[in-house]
């Protein structure tokens, strides 16, 4: 047995006490769990992450009136390196990775050969040959495949890197007074390194919000050091730590899509006619014809042209106030039409808003007389209602502080 | 001379639940078994005292909810626990282990290779995708292309319709499935040995066929479709041994008004003029019923216990040629306390579920080719339980029972019989492997039970010891088991059926075989099946 294998051996037998922490804590979870108050966890791919830490409406005024900081660490994670990593991604993803800058970030999407979504998720160029993809589901084997004749290297790196989310008006003024000098300069999308102890701190203005936010990237061994640095500036800036409830309902305030939740992802289907399209998932936009050849390139302009497109993703706002979630969509009241996936009641737009697969021809040729049917379980009864909803435009909420550069503070 | 409506030859799990139907829906029946108690390959006895053996089949996740349902079997004492993960012990000191929690199983490949970890999520939907296509089968009769019958062809188009339901690439997909080798079938999804030789095993298990061989695929998936309350896929302990299984059976068949005879062989099925007409037993007693129906494997019933001039010549030479070859031995263990198995962390849940020694796929193949030398393995794999972890009711506080299925064992030894001596020194074969991995093993035990195909087959009745009635290959399924033109239950004997693991859907402690036969049988005699509930929905 030579010196590497032993060493990878004895690697392995290291890992062995992970079953010792089935929920794995993320590189913050000494902070959130000094701040959590009610210990109300869920299960976030193996890690325990905070559903709320003391009230979740609350924490969602956070995100929107002040900075809220949510720890995005179990999101999974892949750096992709070398020679031939962008030609590699351009191949992999729908969008042109040719114009993806370096230090610059896109949303982007990948098919498998059906042109059936694998996942969403975005992509950080962070030099000519080095970039990271974080989703929502993994998605190694794939990655490695496509590979392929390609001169590059693919690495999970999940539980290496920490990530943060800090959201919200006042999330510059907190990155401002951290000592984060130049952060005023990053427009949406852009990327930067700033020295953080002994290293740097990956900083983007990117985020799950639609509000003013940054996200954070730094080595787990630095996770701590960075929070008590946002933390300590954040508060003359009432930072808060929030859980995934507040982030859900500015998400969908947004109109982002979640894999698994507002579509089946194409490896994780077990039923054929789960999968879904670009086309049918509102992801369209993302779908480049002009860039070289891309997986599913084929199957999904076949579908454009022979109108073969099954499903469409719809932005609904609903008369009333009672959030429609997985309620059914029906046209004329009458005919299924398809299923509501995510509903709340927008506290910043003040109306019900939801986000629905319908099955086309509605919410592409019948646009009018839809309908959902809202279940209210009311003190074990449930109350029956039969609601207009109407087909809107996608965000709901739009905020000019989003995209102002230089940002605001407040 | 008593008459009987039927008489079932073999009261195993599917005799008994071809007995029950029956019985329920107002037939008058006896179920004749040549031991002293029932139960046939799913049995619990209590060979040393204090101890309770599942002395052949040893696990449950196949045995259909319908048919524990109909027949009250929970009101008449049976349980099933899920059980927890499992093992394979590696050569090197370390182990993979099995969780239940979807992302420590993630974590314990990744231990190996992160790309197998993230491959597992892709295995497991095919493989889940292939069991929702097959598991609506097994609980209907196959269809005979033989036939015009209205009902074989709408069953006919019912396959094309499942079928129909794959994109055409599920449909490759599905053939390639059914056709190749479990080893080629790993080979796409994973990397690492001793991830493949962990599934693997499924796919050889009761097989006279090894990991490489075309065909294995299929048996992994015969493996992977049973539940544990809507669990697909999940294992369980019958409590009490899988032995409380064919009890529970036997008690809801006797309350129903049934008689059980044991210790009454069968050694004759009566046939005139193409018609049968009963039984005659070993003390040469003949009891009298216009319906025979054999739980026996189809050699056994027709070869052994039918006049071969009663049978077409061409059924008689598809018979001998039906694949049930012997390739499995069992070894039951009582212990005085708990083996220590230093590889693993204290306290494992490991020792809970299936644990194995086979680190290879490479292994499993030479261990193959042992059996096809005539050799029982000399580096056997063993699939090794101790259900007393979970089950109390096997042995008192702080004694064991462990069960070890053992493969490959020939039916016989370099083409002569087993001798005692040839049985003691397969055990020694298997406790050494145990003991190489688990020190002090042999202080421990306190009684063994050992078992080549020719214990199985004397006291058993399986030919050969084939624990599944004829293996599990794709020319042996469907419409094709056991022979083509007599796969729904019928003989060429009128009157005389067939309601074993033999038929279709196969063999494991299902019950669906025996079901089904019911079904036929009472379609038969024109009455509707009492108490015979729908096929649960796979939604």
């Amino acid at each position: 047995m030579n010196a590497m294998t032993k060493s990878a051996a004895e690697l392995r037998r290291a890992a062995r006490d992970h079953i010792r922490l089935p929920r794995l804590e993320t590189p913050f979870h000494d902070r959130l769990m000094a701040l959590s108050e009610v210990n109300d966890w869920y299960n976030w791919a193996g890690y325990k992450a905070p559903h709320s830490l003391f009230d979740g409406e609350l924490e969602y005024f956070a995100i929107r009136s002040t900075a809220a900081l949510f720890d995005i660490s179990p999101m999974v994670k892949y750096r992709i390196t070398g020679a031939d990593a962008e030609r590699y991604l351009n191949r992999l993803t729908l969008r042109d990775v040719r114009k993806l800058g370096v230090n610059r970030v896109h949303y982007t999407a990948w098919c498998d050969d059906h042109g059936h979504v694998l996942d969403d998720g975005t992509l950080f160029r962070l030099g000519e040959q080095e970039f990271r993809l974080c989703c929502q589901e993994r998605h190694l084997p794939w990655l490695l495949d496509s590979a392929f004749g390609f001169s590059v290297d693919i690495r999970e790196e999940t539980e290496e890197i920490a990530g943060l989310a800090l959201q919200g008006p006042t999330s510059h003024a907190v990155l401002r007074d951290a000592g984060f000098v130049g952060t005023e300069k990053l427009k949406p999308f852009d990327i930067a390194t700033f020295p953080h102890e002994d290293g740097t701190v990956t900083i983007s203005r990117t985020g799950f919000t639609g509000d003013l936010g940054y996200e954070l990237f730094v080595p787990r061994a630095k996770a701590l050091s960075l929070w008590d640095r946002l933390w300590n500036a954040g508060q003359e800036h009432a930072i808060r730590a929030i859980g995934f409830g507040a982030l859900d309902q500015a998400r969908i305030e947004t109109g982002f899509i979640v894999a698994n939740a507002d579509f089946v992802t194409a490896e994780g289907a077990l039923r054929a006619d789960r999968v879904r399209m670009p086309d049918e998932i509102g992801l369209e936009w993302l779908v480049d014809p002009d860039k070289p050849n891309f997986n599913g390139r084929r199957a999904i302009l076949d579908a454009r042209r022979n109108q073969t497109l099954k499903h469409i993703l719809v932005g609904l706002e609903i008369e009333g106030n009672i959030p429609a979630e997985h309620a059914l969509v029906y046209h004329r009241q009458k005919h299924e039409a398809g299923l509501v996936t995510a509903a709340i009641w927008s506290p910043t737009a003040k109306r019900n808003i939801a986000i629905a697969s319908l099955e086309r021809p509605y919410g592409s040729k019948f646009t009018d007389d839809l309908w959902v049917e809202i279940y209210a379980m009311r003190e074990l009864k449930y109350q029956k209602m039969m609601k207009r909803a109407k087909i809107v435009p996608r965000p709901f909420v739009k905020l000019a502080r989003r995209t102002a550069t230089p940002p605001g503070l407040k | 001379m008593q008459k009987y409506d039927a008489l079932i030859v073999g009261g195993g799990h599917n005799g008994l639940v071809t007995a029950c139907y029956l019985q329920r829906s107002g037939l008058k029946v006896a179920v004749l078994e040549k031991n002293g108690w029932v139960g046939g390959a799913a049995t619990s006895r209590e060979l040393t005292p204090g101890f309770l053996y599942s002395n052949c089949s040893y696990v449950c996740s196949l045995f259909r909810p319908e048919i524990m349902r109909d027949l009250e079997l929970p009101k008449h004492g049976l349980q099933v626990i899920a059980y927890e993960g499992g093992a394979v012990f590696t050569r090197d000191g370390d182990y993979l282990a099995s969780y239940r929690d979807h992302d420590s199983h993630r974590r314990e490949f990744a231990r190996y290779s992160k790309r197998d970890a993230e491959a597992y999520e892709r295995y497991a939907r095919d493989v889940t995708r292939q069991c929702r296509f097959i598991q609506p089968l097994l609980m209907r009769t196959a269809p005979d292309p033989f036939s015009f019958r209205p009902r074989d062809i709408s069953e006919l188009l019912y396959l094309a319709k499942k079928f129909g339901e794959f994109s055409p690439h599920e449909m490759a997909e599905t053939l390639r499935f059914w056709t190749m080798s479990i080893s080629d079938y790993l080979d796409e999804y994973f990397e690492t040995d001793v991830i493949k030789a962990y599934l693997a095993l499924s796919g050889i298990i009761g097989t006279a066929l090894g990991p490489m061989s075309p065909g294995t695929a299929y048996v992994l998936l015969h493996h992977y479709m049973g539940e544990v309350d809507g669990s697909v896929g999940a294992w369980g302990y019958a409590r009490g041994g899988m032995g409380a299984v064919t009890q529970a059976l036997a008690r809801s068949f006797e309350a129903a008004g049934g008689v059980i005879r044991t210790d009454a062989e069968v050694s004759k099925i009566l046939a005139r003029g193409g018609r049968t007409t009963g039984v005659v037993l070993a003390n040469g007693d003949e009891v009298r019923a216009d319906l025979v129906v054999s739980s026996a494997d189809v050699k056994r019933t027709f070869l052994k216990l039918v006049d071969e001039d009663a049978l077409p010549g061409d059924f008689v030479h598809r018979v001998k040629h039906f694949k049930m070859r012997g390739s499995s031995g069992k070894v039951n263990i009582a212990l005085d306390s708990l083996p220590e198995f230093p590889a693993l962390p204290e306290g494992s849940s490991c020792m809970r579920g299936d644990m194995h020694f086979t680190d290879s796929i490479e292994r499993m193949e030479r261990a193959y080719d042992d059996w096809k030398d005539g050799r029982w393995s000399t580096d056997p794999f063993l699939d090794m339980v101790i259900p007393t972890t979970l089950d109390p009711t096997m042995a008192s506080p702080g004694k064991h029972f462990m069960s070890c299925f053992v493969q490959y064992c020939p039916p016989k030894v370099e083409g002569r019989d087993w001798t005692d001596a040839d049985r003691d020194a397969f055990a020694e074969t298997v406790i050494s492997q145990i003991a190489s991995y688990s020190p002090g093993f042999r202080e421990r035990i306190v009684h063994m039970e050992v078992r080549t195909p020719r214990e199985i087959e004397n006291e058993v009745g399986l030919t050969e010891g084939n624990i599944f009635q004829g293996e599990l290959t794709f020319d042996q399924l469907l419409f094709n088991r056991p022979v083509p033109g007599y796969a729904q239950y019928r003989s060429p004997i009128h009157g005389l059926y067939m309601c074993g693991s033999s038929t279709h859907p196969g063999g494991g402690v299902m019950g669906a075989p025996g079901r089904n036969a019911a079904a036929e049988i009472l379609r038969d005699l024109k009455r509707t099946p009492e108490q015979m509930s729908k096929a649960h929905d796979v939604i």
